[in-house]
């Protein structure tokens, strides 16, 4: 293992350090361990909080700030944050308006934010958890945890969080990130594995010449390993799987005020004539140059089935620590979308 | 005869060193279908409940059970730490006020927390998760003689634990990361199954002091 780490024990600790000595207008706390805005809580403004393990940076401590999330809670690396991260990131962000929680379908990430919902909720502020689950590698829910949270939650901080500053209510902020849930689909390829520090040994093995298809941000297995093959072939590969997706359908839980209640959603599959944005995004590893490679081809696969590209997002977003790879996202853009997408945003990780 | 305080610290300071002992191990099962975290995870937890203890050590059973669990919460995290945390907390409110633990007293813990398992994972038997192993050993367990002797009931329930682990081996994942394996998560142990296993040999150890 070759990292720029101290003790492997410190590495989150040290690394969030250096993160708020480098963007004062972000506080970081320690015990319990989250981010929020210098200037938290804005009064009156429903407040976004989202958090997951480390290893993903920029997301989600770097989408902190004006625009996109008020607070984040990082976890180990790779390990999903604790609930009372969670409820004292909340409390320390609700502006009186409520809080949102914005959680990637993984099992512990999902159990820790329903548990901290449960706290808040009997703290008297107004909560509401929305699923991100986008990643189309997943195929079957019944046999499976559902598809994972992926690209599309970079996309629901930066659109929700712009509804939330132009003054939405919390059900507006949790109905608008439910439907960015709903239209945006994902599929990623690793072109080699990564290393959690705490493990010190690669999180999976890949043969020199293989590439994993459908791979999850934590090095999940996807659908299948080839041998490698040109950035056009695998481009296409992958725009097809998210573009040729069929509707699905699963059950979401989401906190109703009093309690729990279970949600059947189906998402629409893309049709001829959608606006999209495209997000390429690096997997860690790999230099934008090859993103744009990427783009080049997804361009043109997306006009040859009828989809006009309207906005892009090409860099390294939701990374894997130092994986090669990349993933492409597609997001059907309504107006209501775009004027949020195209809204100011002032964080670490993403300005406009 | 009851637990003793003396014999529930003993319990928790076996399982901080099971989960030393077995850290690797743990993560070596986990890294096979899971995330390679759940050993490392595990020791980091019953670490930081060995620090909070001494302030809680002289009072009563279900105050020292509150803590365990708020401590494995909130340092564990994963999926582990939720459903150990609610574990722990459940079964706490189910001894109020005690300061020891008859058989009848044991069957509303376990009753309680095992239930918090199923509240906060809403698992089924046979998705390849801890509650493969928590759901036997509850029937078990509920199935003594309220007069039978603690550690005989526990020691009754460690083959069907064992059993029960065992039983995971062959079982294809549906909950957690290792139902992204699909057919490939078969042939493994579960990792939550297996440090439950831990914690049900460590209470029949700490029972005989």
């Amino acid at each position: 293992m070759k990292k720029l780490i101290n003790n492997v024990e410190d590495v989150v600790q040290e690394q969030l350090q250096g993160m708020a000595l480098a963007h004062p207008e972000l506080t970081v706390k320690f015990d319990p361990c989250y981010v929020v805005r210098a200037d938290a809580p804005v009064k009156g403004k429903v407040a976004l909080v989202s958090g997951g393990g480390s290893g993903h940076e920029p997301m989600h401590g770097g989408f902190v700030g004006q625009g996109m999330l008020d607070g984040a809670c990082p976890g180990a690396v790779f390990t999903s944050p604790t609930p009372d991260q969670m409820y004292e990131c909340a409390k320390a962000v609700d502006g009186g308006a409520g809080v949102l929680f914005i959680v990637k379908n993984y099992t512990g990430d999902v159990m820790n934010f329903e548990t901290a919902a449960e706290l808040v909720a009997a703290e008297g502020i107004k909560v509401q958890n929305i699923l991100i689950d986008d990643d189309v590698a997943v195929k079957n829910s019944l046999w499976t945890a559902g598809r994972r949270g992926v690209g599309t939650t970079v996309l629901a901080e930066k659109i929700v969080g712009a509804a939330a500053e132009a003054g939405y209510d919390l059900d507006q902020c949790a109905d608008l990130c439910r439907k960015v849930n709903q239209y945006g689909r994902s599929f990623g390829v690793a072109l080699t594995s990564c290393t959690v520090p705490a493990a010190g040994k690669p999180t999976f093995v890949l043969g020199e010449d293989e590439v994993e298809m459908g791979i999850g941000i934590h090095g999940e297995p996807g659908t299948h390993r080839m041998p490698i093959k040109s950035v056009d072939e695998m481009t296409a590969y992958a725009a097809a799987q998210i573009i040729d997706d069929p509707a699905y359908t699963r059950v979401v839980r989401e906190w109703d005020g009093q309690g729990w209640a279970d949600k059947t959603l189906t998402d629409a599959p893309f049709a001829k004539g959608d606006q999209v944005i495209a997000f390429v995004n690096s997997m860690g590893g790999t230099p934008v140059s090859e993103l744009y490679a990427v783009y080049r081809k997804l361009d043109e696969v997306c006009k040859a089935k009828g989809l006009t590209i309207v906005r892009n997002l090409v860099g390294p977003y939701i990374t894997s620590l130092e994986m090669q790879g990349f993933s492409i996202t597609l997001l059907k853009a309504d107006d209501e979308i775009l004027k949020f997408w195209d809204a100011p945003a002032k964080t670490p990780g993403f300005v406009r | 005869m009851p637990m003793t305080k003396a014999q529930l610290l003993a319990w928790i300071d076996k399982q901080n060193a099971v989960f030393l002992d077995k850290k690797e191990y743990l993560t070596d099962l986990d890294a096979a279908i899971g995330d390679a975290d759940h050993g490392i995870n595990m020791n980091r937890g019953f670490a930081k409940v060995m620090e909070k203890l001494p302030t809680v050590a002289d009072k009563d059973l279900p105050a020292i059970l509150k803590t365990v669990g708020m401590t494995l919460m909130s340092s564990v995290g994963g999926a582990s730490g939720p459903l150990y945390g609610t574990f722990w907390m459940k079964g706490a409110m189910a001894l109020d006020g005690k300061t020891e633990m008859t058989t009848a007293d044991f069957k509303a813990f376990l009753e309680a927390a095992v239930g918090g398992i199923v509240q906060r994972g809403r698992p089924e038997l046979g998705d390849k998760t801890m509650y493969d192993l928590w759901g036997p050993v509850l029937a078990a367990v509920k199935a003594a003689d309220d007069t039978a002797p603690l550690a005989e009931v526990v020691a009754a329930a460690l083959p069907v634990a064992e059993a029960a682990l065992a039983a995971t081996i062959p079982l294809q994942a549906r909950k957690g990361r290792a139902s992204y394996l699909g057919e490939r998560s078969i042939g493994h142990p579960d990792p939550g199954a297996t440090s439950s296993l831990y914690m049900l040999q460590t209470l029949r150890e700490a029972l005989d002091i």
